[in-house]
């Protein structure tokens, strides 16, 4: 699943903040899926994993109940020791596997509600702090305006896109805000997949810059 | 901060019942993260509960501070750090010691209980690498880790108080996206050095 040719990646803070584990699940789920098919950022993201690590290791300890280890063992003994899984087998297709989880499927399994012009979406359940959905762009065709608050991530699965800002290819990840006003054009030749993350209407408060408080300018 | 624990008696862990072979080791190589790796698979390979109380010992009273930071109270953070000790010792057989330090590992154990259980959503997680015939860990990619790991956390540890703030603001879920990408004093030579050690590590599993 992973390709070589990913020029787009992730910002630091997604990654962080995915490590972090504070990202809404849409987000969450676009990260998942960019790390899975970009060696770079699933790189970066360890090392973000190693500072969670190293704050645990050099942070405060609280105190423990009476019998918290007792409680443990009991725990343990309770749900028995774990078999060892095999992972599952390795499936080729065009989806990578956190989206396969919330289609069901591959792509066979999408089910695509036109919305205009030839382009299709399906949206996928997640919480309800952001809205994810597979967007598919017919070759050569543009997604009709799809005004959006907030921060907007769009990650190509298949085929490529051009916008004001760049191409984007397999694999790439475009990180817009409010202020990017983009018309994502499919490549002529592929139809177009992608991955779109979008801060749902009027629920953008974990995204949305607040004020800079004076302690970020240190 | 010191450990509530580290003074040996008069502890909550009290009846543990360590060795006191296993206390004098344990004073010596407190520090010494490759210790804490050799009890994960001390656990891993024969279920060994002295490995696990000593990784108990050190891990528990660090896994409820942050749990009750990320804003769980106490009766839920205790529940939860059981629960992620637990975990620990019931997927011990997935820890490799080349991808993640024990602190790494434990910390990405009580994160994800700390989801479920406070944020109560779900966080995909990436499609898992098949790491070919060769997967068993390298020891000298482990040890390499260890050092980066040791390394970053005397780095975060010199850190001046707000940059610390800052940064655990981040991880324990009370800063915004935006404001994390405001400067936070990482100490970037030392990911950066990580990065690159993992990304050798990808293609050397991946060849």
């Amino acid at each position: 699943m992973t390709t070589n040719t990913v020029k787009h990646h992730l910002t630091d803070a997604l990654l962080m903040a995915y490590s972090a584990g504070t990202l809404p699940e849409a987000f969450s789920l676009a990260v998942a899926a960019h790390v899975s098919m970009c060696d770079e950022c699933r790189a970066r993201l360890g090392a973000f994993d190693m500072v969670g690590g190293a704050l645990v290791e050099t942070g405060e300890t609280a105190e423990l109940s009476d019998g918290s280890f007792e409680a443990t063992l009991a725990r343990i003994d309770g749900a028995g020791h774990e078999n060892p899984v095999k992972p599952s087998p390795k499936v080729e297709g065009v989806l990578p596997a956190p989206v396969r989880d919330y289609v069901g499927g591959d792509l066979e399994a999408v089910r695509w509600r036109s919305v205009g012009m030839g382009v299709k979406q399906a949206i996928l359940q997640t919480d309800s702090d952001a809205t994810a959905r597979l967007l598919y762009i017919p070759a050569g065709c543009a997604v009709p305006d799809h005004g959006h608050n907030g921060t907007e991530l769009t990650l190509v699965l298949q085929g490529a896109f051009s916008d004001e800002v760049d191409h984007f290819g397999p694999g790439d990840i475009e990180v817009a805000n409010e202020d990017v006003d983009h018309t994502p054009v499919a490549d002529p030749g592929d139809d177009c997949i992608c991955l779109a993350v979008t801060d749902a209407p009027l629920k953008f408060r974990s995204l949305m810059p607040r004020l800079a408080q004076p302690f970020l300018r240190i | 901060m010191a450990s509530p624990l580290s003074a040996g008696h008069d502890t909550p862990l009290g009846k543990v019942g360590l060795s006191a072979e296993a206390e004098k080791v344990t004073a010596e190589k407190e520090k010494e993260g490759a210790r804490w790796s050799e009890c994960i698979m001390r656990i891993r390979d024969r279920q060994d509960r002295e490995a696990f109380a000593l990784l108990f010992r050190h891990f528990a009273p660090r896994v409820k501070a942050f749990l009750m930071r990320s804003g769980a109270d106490a009766t839920l953070a205790e529940e939860c750090t059981q629960e992620v000790m637990a975990t620990l010792w019931q997927k011990a057989h997935l820890f490799d010691p080349a991808r993640a330090s024990a602190a790494t590992w434990i910390f990405t154990i009580a994160r994800n209980r700390k989801i479920d259980a406070l944020r109560r959503t779900r966080r995909p997680e990436p499609e898992d690498l098949s790491w070919g015939p060769e997967a068993e860990p390298d020891q000298e990619e482990a040890l390499a880790l260890q050092q980066e790991s040791e390394k970053l956390e005397a780095a975060i540890g010199a850190l001046p108080d707000k940059q610390r703030e800052l940064i655990e603001k981040a991880y324990f879920g009370d800063l915004s996206h935006s404001e994390i990408a405001a400067e936070t004093g990482l100490p970037l030579g030392t990911i950066k050095s990580r990065i690159r050690l993992a990304l050798d590590r990808l293609r050397h599993a991946m060849k």
